[in-house]
């Protein structure tokens, strides 16, 4: 369970989260919609302590992520975040990408990181790419190659920043099947995005964040069709 | 003017003493890039510190070693510490000064391909549970290697030509030295600084296409 307790961020003079309160269970899959600034990517990298914050709380599982004495490095093998820019490492192959941190973070031997990249990889539809090199790929390969390399970390959460956001529209779709996979899989997830029919289709819930605020928070049906908040009715109705 | 006759058999009969020479440069050349690689990662982490004084010495070394002559740093290192009773051997000086301004041109180069990388790498290699050590041992560094490396097999060449500045220094075992003292004595001057040329060339080209072929076989994506 991901619990937020009115947290509040900024980076200098900016205030980009502005008392964030919301939990997540086990299993659940929501969605954080709403405008650029709007603080919905601040937020998932705080939850995994890669950006501090300034005050509130935010508990993982009973850890509290950004206590002094918390040891982020064990924290984030249990929270996997992709990034829109897929961040490969263009050094090293797709296989050798997704096996790096089982080897060095988890200390498996390199016949068990394997096993587990060839897993996660094919389960991505990518068990043909083994030893090619990131930049021989498309953009969505790469993406779906961050996702297994992710996965490959037994993650019992997954957050997802806006991940098909750089990405061609012909490639969008791809992505978006992989993430549907893992959300019927019962992954725990948080994705950022711009997607509204994949946030309507997969969530149990979906946040809408306007200036640092979550103004609003339902099942899809009711946010899309019938929103409360007057920011997430005009946010709609100009993306729609 | 071209009544000169070409008398190369001389300077070839000299081949042997100046292939020794070509050794004690391709010393002078390795240890001093030994030398300069080690205070380069040196002075690149003082830049990286956020120590002002370690940060302000490594600055002024790189300032110093690639905004003055070569010539001079090797002059200092010989005639200049002379002045406060340090006194170093010709060998000793060249490698001082060579190493010297190897040192400033890699750190330079190192800082370069620092900068080359994203933070977005480093910050994907910490997502997944990574120490920053480790993500920069197994992500930053293998990249930014890359990035270094055909820049620095440059500075190597350089420091193989760099060694001849030497015989200002009263240097005479390498090959310009051991070249230059054939020469006084036979004033066969073309046929000698030509072979010793040639000698440089080859050297410094099987160095090039070594590096080169190196980097073909680490870099390949």
């Amino acid at each position: 369970m991901i619990e937020i307790e009115n947290v509040h961020k900024s980076f200098g003079e900016l205030k980009v989260l502005k008392g964030i309160n919301l939990t997540v269970d086990k299993g659940e899959v929501l969605t954080v919609i709403g405008g650029s600034g709007s603080g919905k990517s601040t937020l998932l990298t705080c939850i995994n302590g890669l950006e501090p914050i300034d005050s509130g709380r935010i508990v993982v599982d009973g850890t509290d992520v950004h206590a002094r004495g918390t040891d982020l490095n064990k924290l984030r093998r249990k929270i996997g975040i992709v990034f829109q820019q897929w961040n490969a490492f263009p050094h090293l192959t797709v296989l050798e990408n997704v096996m790096l941190a089982p080897r060095k973070v988890l200390g498996l031997s390199k016949a068990e990181a394997e096993e587990i990249a060839v897993k996660q990889l094919t389960h991505v539809g990518l068990a043909e790419k083994l030893s090619v090199y990131p930049n021989r790929m498309s953009g969505g390969q790469q993406q779906r190659m961050a996702i297994a390399r992710a996965l490959a970390m037994s993650p019992e959460y997954m957050l997802f920043d806006e991940v098909t956001s750089a990405l061609d529209p012909m490639l969008v779709g791809e992505v978006l099947d992989t993430l549907r996979m893992l959300a019927s899989e019962g992954m725990t997830m948080i994705c950022v995005t711009h997607e509204m029919k994949f946030a309507r289709e997969v969530s149990d819930r979906v946040a809408f964040f306007h200036q640092g605020i979550m103004a609003e928070i339902a099942a899809p049906e009711q946010l899309f069709d019938a929103p409360q908040h007057p920011e997430t009715k005009k946010f709609l109705a100009a993306t729609h | 003017m071209f009544n000169y006759t070409f008398h190369w058999n001389q300077a070839l009969r000299s081949l042997p003493q100046m292939l020794d020479g070509a050794l004690v440069t391709l010393q002078i050349a390795i240890l001093s890039m030994a030398i300069g690689l080690a205070i380069a990662i040196a002075l690149t982490l003082f830049r990286l510190s956020g120590n002002r004084i370690l940060g302000g010495f490594a600055t002024t070394w790189v300032e110093i070693a690639r905004n003055t002559p070569a010539l001079f740093q090797i002059y200092m290192a010989h005639f200049g510490l002379g002045n406060f009773g340090i006194h170093l051997s010709p060998y000793t000086a060249l490698l001082v000064g060579i190493a010297f301004n190897n040192a400033g041109y890699l750190a330079e180069n190192f800082r370069g391909a620092l900068k080359a990388i994203p933070d977005t790498q480093a910050r994907a290699g910490r997502s997944l549970g990574m120490t920053s050590l480790q993500a920069f041992r197994y992500i930053v560094m293998p990249q930014m290697l890359r990035i270094a490396f055909l820049p620095a097999t440059n500075q190597m060449v350089w420091a193989i030509l760099m060694t001849s500045l030497g015989v200002t220094v009263g240097m005479n075992t390498d090959l310009a030295g051991v070249t230059q003292e054939l020469n006084a004595r036979s004033f066969r001057t073309f046929e000698f600084f030509a072979l010793a040329a040639v000698i440089y060339y080859v050297i410094a080209k099987a160095v090039t296409l070594a590096a080169r072929a190196f980097a073909w076989r680490m870099f390949r994506y």
